[in-house]
């Protein structure tokens, strides 16, 4: 079967209900992992996945593929969840997050198998740079595939990220679009006390990108934002979605503190069923 | 006396490197090399100008070359990224460590400028810690090739023989360019460039030659002295470094980096599990290097025949 599958907002909704529920069973049965940037990326993975890339869950190294680079990779929770929701391997094994013989690790981790993962990675920064030699390697040898990588506010912090930047401008790379997960939130606090990244849309405007923003918990706006980044013809796009750190979890929305940190059981129960 | 080696004269290691590049591009359309604004010096502007289309020019971003060169190398490229070891090595450690090796990919580091040898520039630039953090890398190769004709042979094998990351160290000056243009390189294979059971000098890089010198002077003396180039220095040739400890009873090992966590560790890290012998070691001992000539500077830190002659002997009275 090819991807995407639905553009229909209530479908969405649904998968991204049953995704959010699988990274709390997850982290629940884990005991450690990220829960607070897992969901606040959620809506934007499954639009992703379910309505803007081209890809074959039954067929994970498809060469036309679009490629999914998550340099955030703590995260991770929320990209097994999406990638077994969408049918790369058995629900099931979502519970075998963090533990011992894995092939859902901590930080995502090609030597552990998983389908559907393209990169490892875990320490932030560097996930951009890879996206950008994706693209280039694609113009090289004229393939129309696309390349999108999500990276984390908090993330645009490194140095790195910035030497990314230029080189994706410089090469006027139109098949590389990019997206912010902006929820405002690190691990010690708002990103703006931390280290302020504001003005953050006309940094990526002087860096030469067609830069977007959109309600990163509404598809009809993530839908919108990555239709134009789509028919974006001389720049790399970034797509700056604002978003709330633990989105659809009344009593952790907007609480830093769940960053890094895993709901016990009890929690987890009760979570699961306000998202129901 | 035994037939000695001769220098067909002096070369630099980077251009044997340019020549390699050159070469195994032509030979493999999947290669493309990575410029990171010091292209001439490191010697890829002979690729750069022949393949334009397959060179990237990312600038003074060494981070960023090393994360363009993962996913290049996940799209099927086989990237070669070339800079100053200071830069390529030291500098994207985490990128090579996260990027590279965990992900297992077949991508080529060129570490330029390695060595005491870059001359005037100084400590900044004179790469002597490269070895020890490449190497303990998981997945990653570590190539040290001892001249320019070795330094061509050593990059088209870690382009067309190797299949994860590779970390290539070549110097900046012209120096004896001596093994012969028909040899074979063997990945992980130590080569013995001159025979000898009284004692083995374990050598890599430039110090390979002049670990030869060393040995025609302890021949004149009597004494016969094993020379083994180490070309590859990850994975060890163990079996060659256990038979020299075994036949010789003694080592001495040679390199223009710093003793701690270099060749001389490699060395003993083997010797000590598996035939402990008496050791001494040549290379930098935890200090930075600093502005002079080539010569001047491998006089005062002791990088040359001379004090390879000394260490030589020093083991010997132990081991008596």
């Amino acid at each position: 079967m090819v991807f995407p599958l639905t553009n229909g907002i209530s479908s969405l909704c649904e998968l991204a209900r049953a995704i959010r529920q699988s990274v709390v069973r997850s982290l629940a049965e884990s005991g450690s992992g990220h829960l607070g940037g897992s969901m606040s990326s959620a809506d934007i993975l499954t639009t992703l996945y379910f309505s803007v890339m081209r890809h074959k869950p039954g067929e994970p190294s498809w060469s036309e593929r679009d490629r999914f680079i998550l340099s955030i990779g703590h995260i991770a929770p929320l990209l097994y969840a999406t990638l077994a929701e969408a049918g790369y391997f058995p629900k099931e094994e979502l519970l075998s997050l963090r533990k011992m013989g894995s092939r859902l690790q901590g930080h995502p981790g090609r030597d552990h198998h998983l389908p559907g993962l393209e990169l490892s990675a875990g320490s932030l920064g560097q996930g951009l740079s890879v996206a950008v030699g994706m693209a280039i390697a694609a113009k090289m040898d004229g393939h129309d595939n696309c390349i999108f990588c999500l990276n984390g506010d908090g993330e645009l912090q490194e140095g790195s990220i910035w030497e990314a930047a230029m080189s994706a401008a410089h090469y006027k790379l139109n098949n590389l679009v990019m997206i912010i997960d902006r929820n405002g939130l690190q691990i010690d606090g708002s990103t703006e006390k931390v280290m302020g990244l504001e003005p953050l849309k006309k940094k990526w405007e002087a860096f030469g990108w067609d830069t977007l923003e959109c309600d990163g918990h509404d598809f009809r706006s993530l839908l919108s934002a990555f239709q134009k980044a789509k028919i974006e013809q001389t720049r790399p796009s970034v797509i700056i979605a604002k978003t709330i750190m633990g989105k659809g979890i009344a009593s952790i929305e907007g609480d830093y503190r769940w960053h890094g940190k895993a709901p016990s059981r009890e929690q987890a129960t009760e979570f699961i069923n306000e998202l129901s | 006396m035994g037939t000695r080696v001769i220098n067909r004269g002096n070369k630099a290691a980077r251009a044997g490197f340019g020549e390699g590049l050159l070469e195994a591009g032509g030979a493999n359309s999947r290669v493309v090399a990575i410029g990171a604004d010091i292209t001439a010096s490191v010697c890829v502007d002979l690729f750069a100008s022949k393949f334009p289309q397959r060179f990237i020019s990312l600038g003074i971003a060494e981070q960023n070359c090393v994360g363009v060169a993962a996913g290049l190398a996940l799209s099927g490229k086989i990237p070669v990224f070339a800079t100053y070891s200071v830069f390529s090595a030291l500098r994207t450690t985490d990128q090579i460590r996260v990027s590279l090796c965990y992900n297992n990919l077949h991508v080529v580091i060129g570490g330029a400028h390695a060595g005491v040898s870059v001359g005037p520039d100084g400590a900044t630039h004179q790469a002597l810690e490269d070895i020890a953090i490449m190497r303990v890398l998981p997945n990653m190769c570590v190539l040290s090739p001892c001249d320019a004709t070795q330094a061509r042979l050593a990059v088209i094998a870690a382009i067309e023989l190797c299949k994860g990351p590779v970390y290539l160290r070549f110097g900046r000056e012209a120096m004896p360019d001596f093994t012969s243009h028909d040899q074979e390189f063997i990945f992980g294979k130590a080569q013995i460039m001159h025979a000898g059971n009284d004692l083995a000098i374990i050598a890599t890089g430039h110090l390979t030659w002049e670990a030869l010198q060393a040995a025609y002077q302890l021949e004149k003396e009597g004494i016969s002295a094993r020379v083994i180039n180490i070309h590859t220095i990850k994975p060890l040739d163990e079996a060659a470094v256990i038979l020299a400890a075994k036949e010789c009873g003694a080592i001495v090992t040679a390199e223009e980096h710093q003793v701690s966590g270099g060749l001389g560790s490699a060395v003993s890290e083997v010797i000590s599990k598996n035939y402990p012998v008496p050791m001494e070691f040549v290379g930098m001992n935890d200090r930075f290097g600093e502005s002079g000539t080539p010569l001047e500077l491998m006089q005062k830190f002791g990088l040359n025949a001379g004090n390879i002659h000394r260490k030589c002997r020093e083991v010997l009275i132990r081991n008596q």
